[in-house]
Parts: structure tokens; C-alpha cells; sequence
């Protein structure tokens, strides 16, 4: 088992996971937003009684999340796209690198224009 | 499933992947101008009403989820469950057709007059 946990160590295998409950939770995230957008179809003054909720703390901060997941499993799955489809594989903690930092300014961004 | 199967959602999940880059770029831009001066459902439906441009940018955006969400969930299923076989891939289909006509009706609901 150790041994095991050893192998998996590592930078890649960790973006392996990021990329994949990324992915996952923002797939069990879809019928709900569209579902949220789809109160448009009732007016008006549903769709800003749901705006309205939104304005919670918490709400806030899963927003926040989100953000954050969609730009990690976007950096991610650019990284995937160029070690396999680019002849670049020396680059391969350089990405993972950048692919860390363009979800951590995407959230950070995010955060900065909702205060 | 055979080779020749895997190969094609393969490609598919690489093809949608890369409209996705664009579109979860151009999607994540949005939303951060848009939420600087908070939100209101007039605000929002005033911009997007009738605007076609928009309206056919998001509803190739819900096309390339609805093929690329259902494959990579399938690809989860298949290794953390050891779901396979028909059922899976009929599965996979139907999710895919669901994503894709919540999404479109939520486009419409955006975007259509």
C-alpha cells in the first residue's frame, strides 16, 4: 500500500485527480445551472428571486468553487491536449505549473469582482 | 465496445475538448465582467435578449459539453464501478441527449425573444 501511495506521488498523478473530481462535479453541476437559467422562461421576477438567493455567503463561496474547478479542469485539459497532440513532454511540470496558476488567478479574479 | 468505437469517442472527447478551451475561456472572461457590479435579471436579460451572436456561441458551448461531460463520466463509470456494456453506453447516450436539450432550453430561456 505504501508502496502504492509512493508511485502515485507525484505532480502528474495529482493533476490526474484534480482533472478528474473536477470534471465530476462540474458534469453534477450542469442540470442545475441550467435549470437556474431556465427560471428565465417564467419571467422576470423569478429569475431575480433566484439571483437574490444567490447573494448568500455560501452561495458565494460554491461560486467561487466552481469558478475555480472550471478554470482547473480548463488549464488541465489544455495540458492534456498539448503533451498529447504537441511534441512538448519535457515541458510537463512547466504546464502542470502554469495549468495551477491559470486556475488560481481565474478564481482569484472571480473573487475580486464579486467583493 | 469495439476499437473502432473507442477510437471515435476518443476523438470526440478530444474534438469537443479543444471547442471547450475556447468556449470555457470566452464563458469564464463573461462571467467575471458580468458579476463585477452584482447581478439582476433585467440587467441580464436585457444584454442577451435577441442577441444572435451570443445565442449561437452558447448553444455550440452546450453542444460541446453534451458530448464531452457524458464521455468523461463514462470513462469514471466504466474504471471506479466496472460498469460496461450496453446498458452503459445506452446510458452515456441518453445523459448526453438530456445535457443537451436542458441546455439548449436554457438558451432559449437567455437569449430567445
Amino acid at each position: 500500500m505504501k508502496s502504492d501511495f509512493r508511485a502515485r506521488n507525484h505532480p502528474a498523478y495529482w493533476a490526474f485527480v484534480v482533472h478528474r473530481v473536477s470534471g465530476l462535479l462540474l458534469t453534477l453541476f450542469l442540470p442545475l445551472h441550467f435549470w437556474a437559467l431556465g427560471q428565465a422562461l417564467r419571467g422576470e421576477v423569478r429569475l431575480d428571486g433566484f439571483l437574490r438567493w444567490t447573494e448568500q455567503p455560501l452561495v458565494k463561496f460554491v461560486e467561487t468553487v466552481l469558478v475555480l474547478l472550471l478554470a482547473a479542469h480548463l488549464a488541465g485539459g489544455v495540458r492534456l491536449l498539448m503533451l498529447e497532440f504537441l511534441a512538448w513532454r519535457g515541458w510537463q511540470k512547466s504546464l502542470l505549473a502554469a495549468a495551477a496558476g491559470v486556475s488560481i488567478a481565474a478564481g482569484l479574479a472571480f473573487l475580486l469582482s464579486l467583493a | 465496445m469495439n476499437a473502432r468505437s473507442q477510437v471515435l469517442l476518443w476523438g470526440a472527447q478530444r474534438a469537443s475538448g479543444a471547442v471547450l478551451a475556447l468556449c470555457v475561456i470566452v464563458h469564464l472572461v463573461t462571467i467575471i465582467y458580468a458579476v463585477r457590479n452584482g447581478l439582476s435579471a433585467g440587467e441580464i436579460l436585457g444584454r442577451t435578449r435577441g442577441n444572435v451572436l451570443w445565442a449561437a456561441f452558447y448553444a455550440l458551448f452546450v453542444a460541446a459539453v453534451a458530448v464531452h461531460a457524458p464521455i468523461g463520466l463514462r470513462s469514471m463509470l466504466s474504471e471506479m464501478l466496472d460498469w460496461r456494456g450496453r446498458s452503459l453506453e445506452v446510458a452515456t447516450l441518453i445523459f448526453g441527449a438530456l445535457l443537451a436539450l436542458w441546455g439548449w432550453r436554457a438558451v432559449y430561456a437567455v437569449f430567445g425573444v
